[in-house]
Formats: C-alpha cells, sequence, structure tokens
C-alpha cells in the first residue's frame, strides 16, 4: 500500500460521502455567506468600505467556515468508529492525515469559489483583478489552517467537549496564517499593486504550510495511537 | 512493510489501566491457529478492552502481547495480518455495502478490491443489495457486511466483539458456519460474545472474564450456560 494510493482512497471516500451527504458544502456556505452578509451590513457605508476590510472578513469567514468544516469531517469519522478501523489499516499512518488534510481543503476551496466574488462584490474590493495571485494566497492560507485544523481535530475527536476544545486550540495557532492571508490579501486589493509585499506575504504562507504540516505528519501518529 | 505471518497470539501477564481504572489485570493466555478462543463474562469484565490491545488500538501498561516472533512494532505488517470487528461496525453509512468493502480492501492494498468486495457481498449473502447505502441496512445485515469488511484481507487472527449482535436465526447460523470455516482455514479467531448459546459447541477454548482478571479457562467447553453461571455467580 503505497501513502499516494491510500491518500487518494481516503480523499474520493470522503469527497462521495460529501457528494452524497452535501451536509458539510451546504453547512459552511450558509454560514460563511451569512457571515460575509452580516459584516457587509455593518462595515460599508454609502457603497464604501473602509481599506482592507474585505480581506479581513474574507478570512474571517474562512477561518470560522474552516473550524465548521473541520468538526463535521471528523464527528462523520466518530460516529461509527470509521477513524478508529482508518488507524488499523496497514496504509501509512501519515496518509491518513494527508488524505483527510486534502478534503478538508477541496472542501473549503469549493466554499472560497463562492466566497471570494461575493466578498469582492459587496466589498467592492478589487480581489479578482490578480487572479493567480489571489488563487495562490488563499491556498496556501488554506492548506496551513487546516494543517492544523485537521490534527486538531483528529486528536479531539473522542474529547467529550471537542466542538469547544477546537476552536480554542485552533484559532491561536493559525493567527499567524490568518494574518499573513490578510496582509497578503490587502497588498492584492491595492490601486498601486506591490508584486513584492505579495511575495513576501506568499512566501510566509508557504512556510508556515511546510512547518505546519511537517510537523503535523510529525505527530499524527504518536497523538493517535492509544 | 515487513512481511508477517505467525502461529499464535501470546498475551503475557497484560494489564491496562484508564487511570486509576483497572479495566484488564494480569491477563495471560495464548490462541493457536486454526482455534476458536471465547471471551466471556458480563458487562465491564474487560472482553472489549482485551480486544482492543490484541488488535493495537491500546498499548498494554503492564505485560506483552506476541504475535508468534512479532510484537506491535511490526506496525502496518502486523495490522495487515489483523481483522478486527468492533462493538461500532466501521462502516461508513452514506456509502453501498459494495463501496465500503472495496474502500477497505484498497486500504488493505488488495489489487482487485472491486472483485474482492463482490466476492465478500456473495458471502455474506448481501450480493442483490450491494448498491444501497449502509445507511438503508438493519442492524443484522450492517453487522454481516461489517464482518465481511473485517475479513476483507483473509487476516490471521479475527478478532470480533459481539458478532451475533442483531443477526436472526438464519444469519447466526449462518456466521457460525462462517468462523467454523475460518477455523479451518488455520485463522485465529478471538470473540468475546454474551450469546452463550450461539457460542456454544463453537469455542475450542473459553476464557471466563470478571473485573478484568481470568475467572476460569476451559479447553472444550460444553454446558456453557451453566459454566458461565457456577463462575461467574450470575
Amino acid at each position: 500500500m503505497t501513502m499516494l494510493r491510500a491518500v487518494w482512497l481516503i480523499v474520493r471516500k470522503d469527497l462521495t460521502v460529501e457528494v452524497r451527504s452535501r451536509e458539510i458544502a451546504y453547512t459552511t456556505l450558509f454560514f460563511a455567506v451569512s457571515c460575509v452578509l452580516v459584516f457587509a451590513f455593518s462595515l460599508v457605508q454609502e457603497g464604501r468600505a473602509a481599506d482592507g476590510v474585505g480581506a479581513g472578513v474574507l478570512w474571517m469567514a474562512i477561518m470560522f467556515a474552516g473550524n465548521l468544516a473541520l468538526g463535521r469531517t471528523f464527528e462523520r469519522e466518530r460516529q461509527s468508529e470509521t477513524l478508529r478501523a482508518l488507524m488499523l489499516v496497514p496504509a501509512p499512518r501519515p496518509a491518513v492525515y494527508l488524505g483527510k488534510l486534502t478534503g478538508i481543503v477541496v472542501l473549503l476551496g469549493a466554499t472560497e469559489v463562492v466566497l471570494v466574488p461575493l466578498v469582492a462584490l459587496l466589498f467592492h474590493a478589487e480581489m479578482l483583478a490578480h487572479p493567480f495571485w489571489l488563487a495562490a494566497v488563499v491556498a496556501t492560507g488554506t492548506i496551513g489552517f487546516a494543517a492544523v485544523g485537521t490534527l486538531f481535530a483528529a486528536m479531539l475527536v473522542r474529547a467529550r467537549s471537542r466542538d469547544v476544545l477546537l476552536p480554542v486550540l485552533l484559532y491561536p495557532i493559525t493567527v499567524p496564517v490568518i494574518i499573513a492571508g490578510v496582509r497578503a490579501t490587502m497588498a492584492l486589493v491595492q490601486p498601486d499593486f506591490d508584486e513584492a509585499v505579495v511575495r513576501f506575504w506568499l512566501a510566509l504562507l508557504i512556510a508556515f504550510d511546510v512547518v505546519f504540516v511537517t510537523l503535523a505528519l510529525w505527530t499524527f501518529e504518536p497523538v493517535m495511537t492509544d | 512493510m515487513i512481511s508477517v505471518d505467525f502461529d499464535e497470539v501470546s498475551v503475557e501477564d497484560v494489564s491496562r489501566h484508564f487511570g486509576r481504572r483497572r479495566a484488564v489485570s494480569h491477563i495471560t493466555f495464548q490462541a493457536h491457529r486454526g482455534t476458536i478462543l471465547g471471551l466471556l463474562g458480563p458487562n465491564g469484565a474487560g472482553k472489549s478492552t482485551l480486544l482492543a490491545l490484541l488488535a493495537t488500538m491500546l498499548r498494554p501498561s503492564s505485560g506483552t502481547i506476541r504475535y508468534g516472533r512479532f510484537d506491535t512494532s511490526a506496525g502496518a505488517g502486523l495490522r495487515s495480518r489483523i481483522g478486527v470487528l468492533g462493538h461500532d461496525l466501521f462502516l461508513y453509512p452514506e456509502l453501498t455495502a459494495r463501496e465500503n468493502l472495496a474502500f477497505f480492501a484498497g486500504l488493505y492494498g488488495i489489487a482487485d478490491a472491486d472483485g474482492r468486495a463482490r466476492a465478500a457481498l456473495d458471502v455474506a449473502g448481501l450480493a442483490s443489495r450491494g448498491d444501497d447505502p449502509v445507511s438503508s441496512f438493519s442492524r443484522g445485515m450492517r453487522q454481516r457486511v461489517a464482518l465481511e469488511r473485517a475479513l476483507i484481507h483473509h487476516p490471521r487472527v479475527a478478532l470480533l466483539d459481539e458478532p451475533f449482535t442483531g443477526l436472526d436465526d438464519a444469519s447466526a447460523g449462518a456466521l457460525v458456519g462462517r468462523l467454523s470455516g475460518l477455523r479451518e482455514g488455520g485463522t485465529i479467531v478471538i470473540l468475546a460474545t454474551h450469546d452463550l448459546d450461539l457460542a456454544e459447541g463453537l469455542l475450542d477454548r473459553a476464557i471466563f472474564l470478571r473485573d478484568g482478571r481470568v475467572a476460569e479457562t476451559v479447553p472444550q467447553p460444553e454446558g456453557l450456560r451453566s459454566t458461565y453461571r457456577s463462575v461467574i455467580g450470575r
């Protein structure tokens, strides 16, 4: 059993389950859109929002929706103890982590496809002026957030107060990722686009991703055993 | 992944504590290839904890568990030889029975996962319901799929926690036949059950557990119910 094959099987399974139930997609999307709408009503005055507000709202919505998606994804694995079954198969255990992480990133990516244009529209932010840079920033930020979140959600799957503990643990640790994401997105929507600034924050996001994914791969097996 | 095979499972003076609570205490036994070992006892006797220890899902607080010349450090190689039917069924309700079986067959590295899933559905007597989601199945049907999921990779040791749960008479009879077939095929079967009537005549050895300790070990047990009453005292 190769690592890549195990990852692919788990991702395919997660996406098949989601396509059948549409539970996570609908709840995260509904929650994220509601969040953006509420902020838009309070922060956009006479058709204008303060500079950078759109970027902050986008990342806040991603953060909240991500927390919801992480909780639900692992709740599914808890209900029939299937996470235990995954830990019993002879596939490398980091493959279980990578499979779950990839599934969550894909689900959040689908939410972001709706979220980004919505924020651009409601906050009059030029988010789509540099689509490739924006895609890179959103993707790396999402991976960083989900990398930590997947590890914590898996760790907490048998904890009674997991719904409370997940955001309490997750948000403080992922604050650097969110700040880098906000700053990079703000740089993207400025009228005078400064590529060097975006590159700087993007490099920081990539560094966070490498550190978080490496640490999670290293710690997943010991924290999930016993 | 190292190749692992073994003829016996040895449990040597194994204890497992959860905080101050002692779930199993100083348990010793061996289970040999081609035999069915029954773990019998009231609720809370430590049967499920013992199965979880054997499945490598838990680590002993003290003592050792050996699988032939291997121990749990054999990792993935060892896990590929263990099949577990838990009290929870380890099935995804949104997926069909076929998808569940093929998914786990794939994770166990079986090349023709779809073919193996098809064969498993035939054995479970659910070939005609293979494309229905597991959520639409009765408890007994789920139990049959879960058993085949646990055995999909032809494990050397099958650890079955209450395998008769939810089965009607015909299905329970079929399961007894299936377990006998596993014994003849050289599998080490270790099952925890409360269903003494169904276990009667099936077990090669019965270990009666009480309060996490071995109360009695009976080879070739007969009259399980009366032995249970005299050993457990309830």
